[in-house]
C-alpha cells in the first residue's frame, strides 16, 4: 500500500461479515467472516469456486439478498458509513447513485424492447434530473469512452442489434455514467469469447485510471483475476481464506487451498507431457455441513493437524499486505509439496509405434443448414436456398490412439463439425471415413457396429444424464445395446466402469439429482467408454466445471485413454486447456479450418494471424507473463454471408505483411503452407514472414 | 401416466423404488389445498367402492310410498320422484365415474367412465404430441394441423356429435373423452418434447443410434410425466364434467342406471315445486369432486414447480 492510500479512507470496508439464508433446513449462513477493503482507483478480486459465496458478498453490499437472505454480523461500511442494519430507504440514500453493478449477462441487464439511447439517458434523467438531450449528449459520450464504435448510431439501436462484447460495454457505460464511487462487477466476462473478453478486460484495466472508481471484481478464473486485478482475495467454502496483492498471491501463495487451486491449472506454456494437474481431493462441504470452530479447509488439505480440526484459524497477517486463514503458513513449503498417492494417474507414455494409418478422415467435408427464407418466393420453391456454412470444407485426420484439440470461438462450426462426425448431421459434400468406413451417412443408417465404435461426451453436467434413471441404467444401456458383455454381467461391468471413473459401486442406485456436477460428468465419461469405442469425441467435457473439479476429469480422460488406447476428439474453447489435454490441435475461424498441427507447433510461431489473436486474448493465470497485445476488431461475420477470400480478412491485424495492404486476401483463398509435414497453415502470407513472429506467451 | 410406466425399462432395487415413490408422495402432504382436494377425491373414492355397504338400498328400487322426500332417517338424503333413496342413487353413480366401467352388462373393468377416458387421451395425445414434437417437419405439422382443426370445435358440441353418431353407452363415453382430450394432451406433451429433445441425454441416445421409438418413450416422456400427470388430474375433472353434461342431456348411460346428469335432469322440474333435492345433491356431488381433483392438481403443480 502507498502512503497516499493509507491517508485516504478506504471506499469500501467489509469487516466480519457473515450472511444467511433461511432455508427448509433452517438458516444457512453462505458466507463468514469476510473481511476487506477496496481503496479508489483499485481493483479487489474475489475469486473462489462456485456456491463459495463469491455473488453473495457482493449481493450483501447492496443488500439484494432477496427476501431469504439478510446479513447477520460484522459491518460493510461504504465511505466511511455502516449499511448494516439500515432500513432500505436509508440504504437507498446512503448508496444513491455512488454504487453501480455489472452482472454477467449483458442481455438479461438491458431491456430488449428499448433503445440502447433511451435505456441510458434514462440513467441521467431519472438520477440527476438532467434535461433529456444533454443526458443523449453525455451517453454518446460515455459510449465513446468505452470505445464503442460508431457510437452516435448504437444509440438508435436495440440490444439485439449489437455484439455481446458491445451489450457488456453498454451495461458498463450504464454503470459508469453516474461517475459512481464503487462498481461492482459479478463475472462480467464469463458468458463471452475469449478475444472478446481480452477487450473488456482491457476496458475495464483503463476504467480504474480514467474514473478513479474502486471495483470489486468477482470471478472464478484465475487468469482473468491476473490480468484485472490489484488484490485479490481467494474465498473458499463462504470464508476469506487469503487476501494479498495479485502479485504475491500468484507469486508466494499462503493458504493451501489457494497452492492447490494455483496446481490445477493448466498452464498456456505447459504441454501434456511436461505438467500434470493436481486436483484438490474431496469436495466443496455444502453450507449446512461446513464445520464450525475448525478449519474448513482441513477435511481437504494435506498438512492438516489435530489443532485444524479443533480450532478455527482467524485470517493473521503473514507478511506485509499479505493474510492467509492458515496456522502454518509460514512453515508450508508450496514448492516442497508432494502429491499423496494415487491423487494422479500414472500415465505409461505410449511407445510409438510405427506409422499407424489415421483412424479418421476428413477431406473437404462441407456441412450446410438450410436457411429458410420468409419470402413469397420461397413459398413456391422459386427463391434461391441460403445455406448457413457451418463446417466449410474441413480435412483432417487423427492417428489412432491420439487426442486432436478443436479450438474456436462460439459459432466457429466447432460443435457442427463434431456432429457431423458422430452422424448428427449430415455432410452436404466431402468425404469421412472412420476405420475406413465411410460414415456421411447419418447415425439412423449406419451398423451397430460402427456405432458402438463412435461415442459422445457431452458439455453441460446437468443435462448429459436422464434425471428419471439412475447411474446403474444409463451406464448398462449402451452395454446392453451394443451386447458389449452377456446380460448377466452388466451390472458387474457397470460397477467395474464405475470404477474406472473413480466412483464407488454404491453410485449404481443413484439418480442423477443426488450427485454433484463432477460426478455427474463423470458418469457420462463412463457411460461413453461404456462400449470399448475407438474413437470419442468430447465436446466441452470440463468448460461447465469449477477448477479443482476440471483437473480431476481432465486426469480421468487421460488415464482412461491411456488404458482403452482410444482416439480423441476434443473440441474446447479453454486455449490452456486445449494445450494441455491435446498432441495435435485444429483452429477453427467461420467454419473452416485456420490452421492445424501437433500442439506445441501450433502455441509457437509461426502463427496463423488468428490462432495468434486467439492466443494473445488468453487470460493467464500468472500475472508476470508477458503477453502480446493483439485484439481483433468487429464481430464474427455471419455465415450466411462469409466473406471472400479468406474469412478472416474482415478481422485480420497482419494484412499489413502483405503487399499492397492484403487486397489478395479479400479476392483468392489462401493456399495451405505447410511448416513441417504436419503443421500446415491457411494463409497468404508466406510461411517465412510468419515464422519471424515473436511468441505471444513468455514466462519471465 | 400409465405410459410412462409401461415404458420403464428395467425397474432399479425395490427399497429405492418405494422410498422414491414415497418421496414423490410426500411432496403433496406440503400443500394445504392438495391435501384438501385428496380428502374430497378420497371421500368419493371410498363411497364408490363400498356403495353395497354403506345403504341397505339398490339404486333402482323404487318406493311408491315416498316421492320427492326430504332427508330423513330411512332416507339421508331423501327420495326422488320414483321413490328411489338419493343417496344410493349418487354413490352408485359415483361409481361409474370413478371406479369401474361397465362394458356389457356383466363384464365391467376396474377404474371410472372418466378415468379410463382420460387414460385413452393420454395414450393418444402423448403419442401425437412426442411424434409432433420430436420428429417434427411434415408430421408436426400434418398431426398438429388436424389436431387444432378439432380444437376449433366447441368442446360440448363435439361430445355431442361423437355420442350422437356413436350411440350413448359407457364405452362410448370414454371415446368421446378420450377424443375431446386428445388435442389439449397432444400440445402439451409436444411443448415439453421440444424443451426436452435438446438435453444432452437425448443426444447421447441419438448418438448410440436408439430408434425414435426408444427416444421419444424411454428417454423424453418420462422427463415430462410432472406435467402431464397435472394435466390429467385436471383433465379428470373436466371429464365428470362433461359426463354430467352429457347425461343432463339425455346423451349419458341409458336409465335407469344411477348417471349423475341425468339425476339432475330428472330432478329438475320438482326444484320449484319444494323437492330441490333430487337435483341439489348430483350436482354437490359434481361440483366438489371437481373442485377437488383442481385443488389436488394445483398443489401438486405447485410444489413439484417448487423444489425442482
Amino acid at each position: 500500500m502507498t502512503a497516499t492510500e493509507r491517508t485516504h479512507p478506504p471506499i469500501l470496508k467489509v469487516a466480519n461479515a457473515a450472511i444467511s439464508y433461511e432455508t427448509r433446513y433452517g438458516d444457512v449462513e453462505a458466507v463468514r467472516d469476510v473481511s476487506f477493503d477496496v481503496h479508489r482507483a483499485q481493483t479487489f478480486g474475489v475469486v473462489g469456486e462456485s456456491g463459495c459465496g463469491k455473488s453473495t458478498v457482493a449481493f450483501g453490499i447492496v443488500d439484494f439478498l432477496g427476501p431469504n437472505g439478510k446479513i447477520v454480523g460484522g459491518s460493510i461500511k461504504f465511505q466511511g458509513q455502516e449499511l448494516v442494519g439500515r432500513s432500505q430507504e436509508e440504504l437507498r440514500k446512503l448508496r444513491g447513485d455512488q454504487i453501480s453493478m455489472v452482472y454477467q449477462d449483458p442481455m438479461q441487464a438491458l431491456n430488449p424492447s428499448v433503445t440502447i439511447g433511451d435505456q441510458l439517458a434514462e440513467v441521467l434523467t431519472v438520477h440527476r434530473g438532467i434535461p433529456k438531450d444533454e443526458a443523449w449528449k453525455k451517453s454518446i459520450n460515455m459510449l465513446d469512452r468505452v470505445y464503442m464504435p460508431d457510437s452516435a448510431n448504437v444509440m438508435n439501436r436495440y440490444p439485439h442489434q449489437i455484439s455481446g462484447g458491445q451489450q457488456q460495454r453498454v451495461v458498463i457505460a450504464m454503470a459508469l455514467l453516474n461517475n459512481p464511487a464503487l462498481l461492482i462487477m459479478d463475472e462480467p466476462t464469463t458468458a463471452l469469447d475469449v478475444t472478446v473478453e481480452a477487450v473488456v478486460l482491457d476496458l475495464i484495466e483503463d476504467l480504474k485510471h480514467d474514473f478513479d472508481t474502486a471495483i470489486v471484481y468477482i470471478t472464478h478464473d484465475l487468469g482473468v483475476v491476473a490480468r484485472v486485478c490489484n488484490f485479490v482475495g481467494v474465498m473458499y467454502a463462504g470464508e476469506m481464506v487469503e487476501v494479498g496483492s495479485v502479485e504475491s498471491i500468484y507469486g508466494n501463495p499462503l493458504h493451501p487451498y489457494t497452492q492447490g487451486l494455483m496446481r490445477c491449472v493448466p498452464k498456456l506454456g505447459a504441454t501434456k507431457e511436461s505438467s500434470i494437474l493436481y486436483p484438490i481431493r474431496g469436495r466443496v462441504p455444502a453450507p449446512k455441513d461446513r464445520p464450525k470452530g475448525a478449519c474448513i479447509f482441513a477435511p481437504r488439505c494435506d498438512y492438516a493437524t489435530d489443532r485444524c480440526y479443533n480450532e478455527k484459524p482467524s485470517l493473521r497477517q503473514i507478511e506485509a499486505g499479505h493474510n492467509a486463514r492458515c496456522f502454518y503458513s509460514e512453515e508450508i513449503d508450496a514448492e516442497g509439496w508432494e502429491p499423496p498417492k494415487g491423487l494422479v494417474p500414472e500415465i505409461t507414455p505410449v511407445v510409438e509405434e510405427a506409422e499407424r494409418e489415421p483412424i479418421i478422415r476428413l477431406q473437404n467435408l462441407k456441412t450446410y443448414y438450410e436457411q429458410e427464407s420468409s419470402s413469397l418466393l420461397s413459398l413456391v420453391g422459386a427463391a434461391e436456398p441460403m445455406y448457413v456454412k457451418a463446417v466449410d470444407d474441413v480435412s483432417l485426420e487423427v492417428p489412432p490412439g491420439k487426442t486432436l484439440g478443436i479450438v474456436g470461438e462460439s459459432g466457429c462450426g466447432k460443435s457442427t463439425l463434431a456432429k457431423t462426425i458422430i452422424g448428427l448431421e449430415t455432410p452436404r459434400s466431402g468425404e469421412a471415413e472412420f476405420l475406413g468406413f465411410d460414415i456421411t451417412a447419418p447415425v439412423s443408417q449406419r451398423d451397430v457396429d460402427l456405432i458402438e465404435e463412435l461415442q459422445m461426451v457431452f458439455q453441460n453436467p446437468d443435462s448429459t444424464m436422464n434425471p428419471s434413471y439412475s447411474v446403474g441404467q444409463q451406464i448398462g444401456r449402451p452395454l446392453r445395446r451394443f451386447k458389449a458383455v452377456p446380460g448377466d454381467q452388466v451390472r458387474q461391468e457397470v460397477i467395474r466402469l464405475l470404477n474406472a471413473v473413480r466412483l464407488d459401486g454404491s453410485y449404481y442406485s443413484r439418480l442423477p439429482r443426488q450427485l454433484s456436477g463432477g460426478e455427474k460428468q463423470r458418469v457420462g465419461i463412463a457411460r461413453a467408454f461404456a462400449s470399448r469405442p475407438d474413437l470419442v469425441l468430447c465436446d466441452e467435457p470440463v468448460s461447465a466445471l469449477d477448477v479443482s473439479v476440471q483437473a480431476a476429469v481432465l486426469n480421468l480422460l487421460m488415464e482412461i485413454q491411456n488404458e482403452y488406447d482410444t482416439t480423441m476428439m476434443f473440441i474446447a474453447h479453454d486455449l490452456s486447456v486445449v494445450r494441455f489435454f491435446s498432441d495435435y490441435v485444429a483452429v477453427m475461424y467461420l467454419g473452416h479450418l485456420v490452421e492445424i498441427g501437433p500442439a506445441e507447433e501450433i502455441y509457437a510461431p509461426p502463427y496463423q494471424p488468428y490462432t495468434e489473436a486467439l492466443l494473445s486474448a488468453v487470460p493467464i493465470p500468472d500475472p508476470t507473463a508477458d503477453q502480446k497485445h493483439i485484439r481483433l476488431s468487429g464481430t464474427v461475420p455471419s455465415a450466411l454471408n462469409p466473406p471472400s477470400g479468406c474469412v478472416f480478412h474482415t478481422r485480420c491485424p497482419r494484412r499489413d505483411l502483405l503487399p499492397d495492404g492484403g487486397k489478395i486476401c479479400e479476392l483468392e483463398t489462401p493456399p495451405w503452407q505447410y511448416n513441417s509435414e504436419e503443421h500446415r497453415i491457411y494463409c497468404h502470407i508466406p510461411i517465412e514472414e510468419l515464422r519471424k513472429m515473436e511468441p505471444v506467451v513468455t514466462s519471465r | 401416466m400409465a405410459v410412462s410406466e409401461q415404458t420403464m425399462p428395467e425397474t432399479a432395487a425395490q427399497p429405492s423404488r418405494l422410498k422414491r415413490l414415497w418421496e414423490g408422495l410426500s411432496i403433496i402432504f406440503e400443500s394445504k389445498i392438495a391435501v384438501i382436494g385428496l380428502i374430497i377425491i378420497l371421500f368419493w373414492i371410498f363411497v364408490a367402492i363400498f356403495a353395497p355397504l354403506l345403504t341397505p338400498y339398490t339404486p333402482t328400487e323404487q318406493d311408491y310410498t315416498a316421492q320427492n322426500q326430504g332427508p330423513s332417517v330411512k332416507h339421508p338424503l331423501g327420495t326422488d320422484s320414483l321413490g328411489r333413496d338419493l343417496w344410493a342413487r349418487l354413490i352408485y353413480g359415483a361409481r361409474v365415474v370413478l371406479v369401474m366401467l361397465p362394458v356389457t352388462d356383466t363384464f365391467w373393468l376396474p377404474l371410472g367412465t372418466a378415468i379410463w377416458g382420460v387414460l385413452l387421451g393420454l395414450l393418444v395425445g402423448s403419442t401425437l404430441g412426442l411424434m409432433g414434437g420430436y420428429l417434427g417437419g411434415w408430421v408436426d405439422e400434418v398431426v398438429m394441423r388436424l389436431l387444432d382443426a378439432m380444437m376449433a370445435f366447441p368442446v360440448v358440441l363435439l361430445y355431442m356429435i361423437i355420442i350422437a353418431a356413436v350411440g350413448a353407452s359407457a364405452t362410448n363415453v370414454v371415446l368421446a373423452i378420450a377424443i375431446v382430450g386428445t388435442p389439449g394432451i397432444a400440445r402439451l406433451v409436444r411443448s415439453l418434447t421440444l424443451d426436452i429433445r435438446t438435453r444432452d441425454y437425448v443426444r447421447a441416445a441419438e448418438v448410440r443410434g436408439e430408434s425414435p421409438w426408444y427416444i421419444m418413450f424411454v428417454e423424453i416422456l418420462p422427463n415430462a410425466r410432472g406435467p402431464i400427470i397435472v394435466d390429467a388430474m385436471l383433465r379428470v375433472g373436466y371429464a365428470i364434467f362433461a359426463m354430467g353434461t352429457l347425461g343432463f342431456l339425455g346423451l349419458g348411460l341409458p336409465p335407469p342406471s344411477p348417471d349423475w346428469g341425468s339425476m339432475v335432469a330428472k330432478g329438475r322440474q320438482y326444484i320449484l315445486s319444494g323437492s330441490p333435492w333430487a337435483a341439489l345433491w348430483p350436482s354437490v356431488a359434481i361440483g366438489s369432486l371437481v373442485v377437488g381433483l383442481n385443488l389436488f392438481a394445483d398443489g401438486l403443480s405447485e410444489e413439484s414447480t417448487r423444489y425442482q
